[in-house]
């Protein structure tokens, strides 16, 4: 039996899906290693409380609220020390995060404060021997690690979308904690969060992604791809680096090698003709549809399903019949 | 401004990659080498900040791996790297802490203003090392970085997050690790090259932690198999519909 405590990732106040997914793993890990409790850390201005019942809905038992202006923002210096100060306490067996930005930051620090292991980006996991097991991609996304973590308390952090938040739901408790440090004296300072794309769904959210390529032509084309994506309704945009590096597309568009990795239920190919680089970052998607003129474009190898043609005559068109679809289902 | 960078020899991707007998690395059999793509604008960032220093201070490269890595230490000299340092392991543990334990040990009392990292190593994929060793040496950090100006003693960068950036201010000396869109690397000159090899590049055996992480088994990915093409224009449509709605059950 071990105790698990999860970091909950917030961003300007909003709690955020890789949260429920974390708590979904650190619920799945409790259970594995014979039902130990999960708790949450859950940090933020003061009023982020209100943010704890998802937390407790999808399997914490406890939440342990951070509240304090300080963490208004992403505070790595105030939130490594917290998180290393209650993983150390000896009463938990795993520390679980998001493989984000914010989690890729953080979890690290915390590890090394303990002088603990840490697996990152775990795409799956077991307990073997009350020990983790899990599954971590190795060369650009080319190879398949089973990495095994030694001690106590182990760390890992969970790859977005590997897993979907599942419903466990427990009674709401909250405990409210105080920062290990002085939130205020962190060196490292954000003092501005830009949020690109308002009111649209992140690229590692989205359970459907439509991206763009170079054969869109031209950057105002993409306004084809936001039309399918605002069809299916919970879709982001992403685009290859060619893309990005014409200026096309924000660089935090950008999937593959260089960019992002993401793993949605469906990803559609628009114009990309699938150089090495962005199969890495695409190719754990569930299913994958290609609209390429080009019919020996790479894409159609890994694609599920394709259509070799002018994506504009087939993109319009797949637009239509997803509203179709959507407006009779 | 004394600029450290730490760099990876990683294979080049676009290899096709074989599983070792023992299950647990890829075959190196064949595998050509260079430098993590992320490292090579850690380089660049370094250069350019030493540049606008007007060239006060230094640039030193940093690697630990085998000793082949020297090839990738002095393709940062020939970058226009001042000197380089291989700390010698046989091979890298999978342990990110192992790892940073060791470049600690060497930068610690190296009076750096900055050090530099690339932000992922594309063989390991950790993601880790860099803020770990800030951790360890207790310096700020701050990931991911695509913008990035320095004044004096104080540094202000945009670093990147899912669909969206930060806006982070921070005191030197600090620890930074380089995303792309910084920059862009410059190529070796005939003449860096030829004097890459007169700079001073000093190995040594690296110190290297406990590792708490290993790998038990490596594996290739299954093969996606080639799917069906449904078509060749939008009358292909309605049967790619049905087979979201009926066979993916993405729709």
């Amino acid at each position: 039996m071990a105790n698990v405590l999860v970091f909950a990732e917030v961003r300007g106040g909003e709690l955020r899906k890789v949260a429920l997914e974390a708590v979904t793993a650190a619920r799945q890990l409790a259970d594995l290693s014979g039902g130990g409790s999960v708790h949450a850390v859950l940090a933020g201005a003061p009023g982020i409380g209100a943010k704890a019942e998802a937390l407790a809905q999808h399997g914490a038992d406890s939440v342990l609220v951070l509240e304090h202006p300080g963490f208004a923002q992403y505070n790595p210096e105030a939130l490594a020390a917290t998180l290393a100060q209650r993983l150390g306490s000896g009463n938990y067996g795993f520390g679980v995060f998001s493989a984000t930005a914010q989690g890729r930051d953080l979890s690290p620090r915390v590890a090394a404060k303990l002088g603990v292991g840490l697996a990152p980006d775990l795409t799956g996991f077991a307990v073997e021997g009350g020990q983790v097991v899990g599954q971590h991609f190795n060369m650009n996304g080319k190879t398949i690690a089973t990495l095994a973590l030694s001690g106590s308390p182990a760390l890992l952090s969970v790859r977005p979308s590997a897993l979907q938040p599942v419903v466990a739901a427990r009674p709401l408790v909250t405990e409210a904690i105080t920062s290990a440090t002085d939130p205020s004296a962190s060196r490292v300072k954000v003092v501005e969060l830009k949020q690109g794309n308002t009111g649209k769904i992140d690229l590692n959210d989205a359970p459907v992604i439509v991206a763009g390529g170079r054969g869109l032509k031209a950057a105002e084309n993409f306004k084809l791809c936001e039309d399918l994506a605002d069809a299916f309704g919970n879709a982001a945009v992403g685009a290859t680096r060619a893309v990005t590096d014409e200026g096309w597309r924000p660089h935090s568009d950008q999937i593959g090698q260089t960019g992002r990795n993401v793993s949605p239920n469906l990803y559609i190919a628009v114009g990309i003709s699938g150089a090495i680089q962005h199969l890495a970052g695409m190719r754990t998607s569930k299913t994958i549809v290609a609209i390429n003129k080009d019919k020996d474009a790479p894409i159609f190898k890994i694609a599920d399903y394709g259509i070799v043609g002018d994506v504009f005559d087939v993109v319009p068109a797949l637009t239509a019949a997803v509203k179709a679809a959507r407006a009779q289902g | 401004m004394k600029i450290a960078v730490c760099i990876k020899r990683v294979p080049v991707m676009e290899t096709k990659f074989a599983i070792a007998a023992d299950g647990t690395r890829v075959d190196d059999a064949g595998l050509k080498y260079d430098v993590n793509d992320f490292d090579l604008w850690a380089i660049e960032a370094g250069l350019q900040l030493k540049e606008k220093n007007n060239n006060v201070g230094e640039v030193v490269a940093i690697s630990l791996g085998p000793d082949a890595a020297q090839e990738q230490i002095r393709k940062a000299l020939a970058m226009g790297a001042d000197r380089g340092i291989l700390l010698q392991a046989g091979s890298t543990p999978a342990d990110g802490l192992a790892v940073a334990r060791a470049l600690a040990a060497e930068l610690k009392d190296g009076g750096y203003d900055l050090i530099l990292f690339g932000r992922i190593a594309i063989d390991s994929m950790n993601q880790m090392t860099g803020p770990m060793v800030a951790e360890l040496l207790d310096l700020p950090c701050v990931t991911n970085v695509f913008r990035l100006d320095i004044t004096g003693t104080t540094g202000r960068a945009e670093r990147a997050l899912e669909g969206a950036s930060e806006v982070v201010e921070f005191p030197l000396p600090a620890l930074l690790t380089i995303d792309d869109g910084l920059n862009k690397e410059r190529l070796p000159s005939l003449k860096g090259i030829m004097a890459a090899k007169k700079k001073p590049l000093e190995v040594k055996p690296a110190q290297l932690g406990e590792a708490r992480v290993a790998v038990q088994k490596m594996v290739l990915p299954p093969e996606r198999a080639a799917g069906r093409i449904l078509g060749d224009s939008a009358a292909a449509v309605p049967e790619l519909v049905k087979l979201l709605q009926t066979e993916a059950k993405v729709l």
